[in-house]
């Protein structure tokens, strides 16, 4: 028998990317973690309060709300922005001129920074000056975002729509375009109509990028801040105070580390958990039915 | 059911034009007659597939009419032609099960249940596929995707035509031939009209009554497997069809014999004076050449090489620049010897500008 010789040189190999880790992720999230134990008065005097920051926030009002407007967005972006990205993507031509005009057109609004996009809208919502604001309010419509909740709420899903729905549209249309011409072809020989070839060729060979399409969305939109922050400011009222805005408040406005660090931790979670579930379930759809009969 | 007749069909990919290169079909006419098994054979390229396409209705010609019995059918949809089409590679529903799969081209049509069902079964039972019957069709090999691929062309029983594209390019060899014959016990016990294309000459052989060789757009022969191999009517069914091909070498005419490099061989038929500018070739089968010893009389050659393949042997043979291949079942003669080439003039054919000439029995 020869005898297997060890060699652990190779761990040395691993030590910059140990390094890289730790100090990009590893020691700012324990940073965190610690803050999430601790009260604080500054002066760098830190008093251990155990898991009291937790148990406040699991039980305070206002995580609710931020946690409920933050789901309800959410899905409200995953709803209009999937089906119509898909939509969009099955009406985009195969070849032609039109091609690249439709793959330049889709990819600008991805191409212009978050900030920008929130001041575009900001601008162009606006009831004295705005296109779009002074419009509706020329045409009659009570629309001011500064007031109505559900105005606000209005033109953040629409500006995001208008900004996202892109990304869709650029990831499904890829799904389209590597499907093999025979399987549209058998499918008429088969006598499939318009709704079948949607249903069993395109839609099971769209799942893959449809499953990144919604985490990608997911992720963006549960963790949305600038754009918010730029239009309504998280207002009026607390109406669009998403988690991230209520966050940044708790943490720089009110200056309150602990109970924001907790805050930090139970959204990071919420993200984790959300995706892995997504994950699993995208992952799992096709799967699903072939144990039935045999 | 019904006749197929193709009139004056030609293709162009980047539409009409006048240049005949635009063209991946030139000008064809055929007709398909019910319930034969057809084989179209040629290189790849030659525009086979677009022939399948044009007479499913995936493509629309660029010209000339496609019929069913006497039906325009032309600009009619691939879904209301009737048609079975198979392709080079499977085509699966990946969500479907296998069932599911080959009962979709009958569920399409509005088929009832009962009818459906006990269908799939007999099908699935011919293709050896009954016990996965109910897997997701993704989780199976490429072979048994193929034979999916193929049961959903079979499934309906009043089609006009199965085309078959290639079908079992992806199948293994063992499989090739039992699938092969199974597609043949099909065609005698249902009489479906089957097109089957193909650029593997011995599958379109065993596979087809009638054989449609085609070369670079246009149909060069159809025939019966012995006739192309006794008569081919161009220089590339020659070619194309044996193994080792026909052999052709230029030669010139002279009344009832022709002359090879100087060689006289008197010949069965006397043919036509041609113009000076014919190119004229004579054709022959390896299997119908033979080398005797240098006395007798014949062409003199000279032994490249001899191949033994088994169950006979293989003899490149030349005069000067021409070489022959010579099938027999033994060779006495070795490499580098000179010996006499023997034609067997009832097979042998003569070529004009690429055509097959017939002369006048004397």
């Amino acid at each position: 028998m020869i005898a297997k010789q060890t060699n652990q040189k190779a761990w040395f190999m691993v030590l910059p990317v140990f390094l890289v880790v730790a100090f990009s992720a590893v020691i700012p999230l324990m940073t965190v973690v610690n803050y999430s134990f601790q009260d604080t008065f500054g002066s760098n005097q830190f008093f251990w309060v155990g898991m009291t920051w937790f148990r406040d926030l699991i039980h305070s009002e206002r995580f609710h709300d931020a946690f409920l407007r933050q789901i309800m967005f959410s899905s409200i972006i995953l709803a209009i922005e999937i089906p119509l990205g898909i939509a969009i993507a099955l009406t985009m031509p195969k070849k032609g001129w039109g091609v690249p005009v439709c793959l330049i057109s889709m990819a600008l609004p991805l191409l212009i920074p978050w900030n920008v996009v929130g001041t575009i809208w900001q601008i162009f919502g606006r009831v004295d000056i705005g296109l779009l604001g002074h419009t509706l309010a020329s045409l009659g419509f009570d629309y001011n975002y500064t007031q109505d909740p559900v105005a606000a709420w209005l033109t953040i899903i629409i500006m995001d729509v208008w900004h996202w729905t892109s990304l869709v549209v650029l990831l499904a249309y890829a799904g389209l375009c590597s499907i093999p011409d025979a399987y549209y072809q058998a499918a008429k020989i088969d006598g499939a109509s318009r709704l079948a070839v949607f249903r069993y060729i395109q839609l099971p060979k769209m799942q893959r990028v449809l499953l990144i399409a919604i985490l990608l969305r997911f992720m963006d939109s549960f963790m949305i801040y600038t754009e918010p922050f730029v239009i309504t400011g998280g207002g009026p009222g607390n109406s669009t105070t998403f988690m991230s805005i209520d966050l940044v408040k708790m943490a720089i406005g009110q200056f309150d580390l602990g109970p924001a660090a907790a805050m930090s931790l139970i959204y990071f979670l919420v993200i984790l958990l959300l995706s892995y579930v997504f994950y699993t379930v995208m992952s799992n759809i096709g799967e699903e039915s072939s144990n039935g009969g045999a | 059911m019904a006749n197929i007749t193709l009139k004056d069909i030609a293709h162009s990919y980047t539409g009409a034009s006048n240049n005949p290169d635009d063209y991946a079909l030139k000008k064809l006419n055929l007709t398909w007659r019910d319930g034969g098994a057809y084989a179209l054979l040629g290189p790849s390229g030659c525009g086979k597939t677009t022939l399948l396409n044009i007479i499913s209705g995936l493509l629309t010609p660029t010209k000339g009419q496609v019929l069913f019995n006497n039906d325009d059918v032309t600009r009619l949809p691939t879904e209301r032609r009737n048609i079975a089409q198979i392709f080079q590679f499977p085509v699966i529903y990946d969500t479907m099960t296998v069932f599911e799969n080959l009962a979709f081209p009958l569920k399409n049509r509005g088929r009832s249940k009962t009818e459906i069902e006990p269908r799939v079964i007999e099908l699935a039972k011919m293709l050896g596929l009954e016990k996965d019957l109910f897997t997701k069709a993704q989780h199976l090999t490429a072979d048994a995707k193929q034979k999916i691929s193929l049961g959903r062309g079979l499934i309906r029983q009043s089609v006009n035509a199965i085309l078959f594209d290639e079908p079992l390019t992806v199948i293994d060899p063992q499989l090739k031939w039992e699938l092969r014959s199974q597609l043949k016990y099909l065609h005698k016990q249902f009489g479906f009209t089957m097109i089957y294309v193909t650029h593997d000459q011995t599958e379109a052989l065993t596979f087809a009554d009638e054989v449609i060789v085609m070369f670079e757009g246009e149909i060069v022969q159809v025939g019966t497997p012995e006739a192309l191999f006794e008569r081919p009517e161009h220089t590339f069914v020659g070619y194309f069809i044996g193994s080792p091909g026909m052999n052709i070498v230029p030669c010139r005419l002279q009344g009832r014999s022709m002359l090879i490099e100087d060689h006289e061989i008197t010949l069965d038929q006397t043919y036509k004076e041609q113009p000076d500018s014919a190119k004229i070739e004579v054709g022959i089968r390896p299997e119908y050449l033979r080398l005797a010893p240098a006395e007798e009389k014949g062409l003199p050659v000279k032994i490249i090489k001899v191949d033994d393949i088994g169950r006979h042997k293989i003899a490149r043979v030349a005069v000067n620049d021409h070489t022959f291949h010579v099938v027999m079942p033994e060779i006495s003669g070795m490499t580098g010897d000179t010996a006499s080439l023997v034609f067997d003039t009832a097979h042998t054919n003569i070529y004009v500008n690429d055509h097959l000439i017939t002369g006048e029995q004397s």
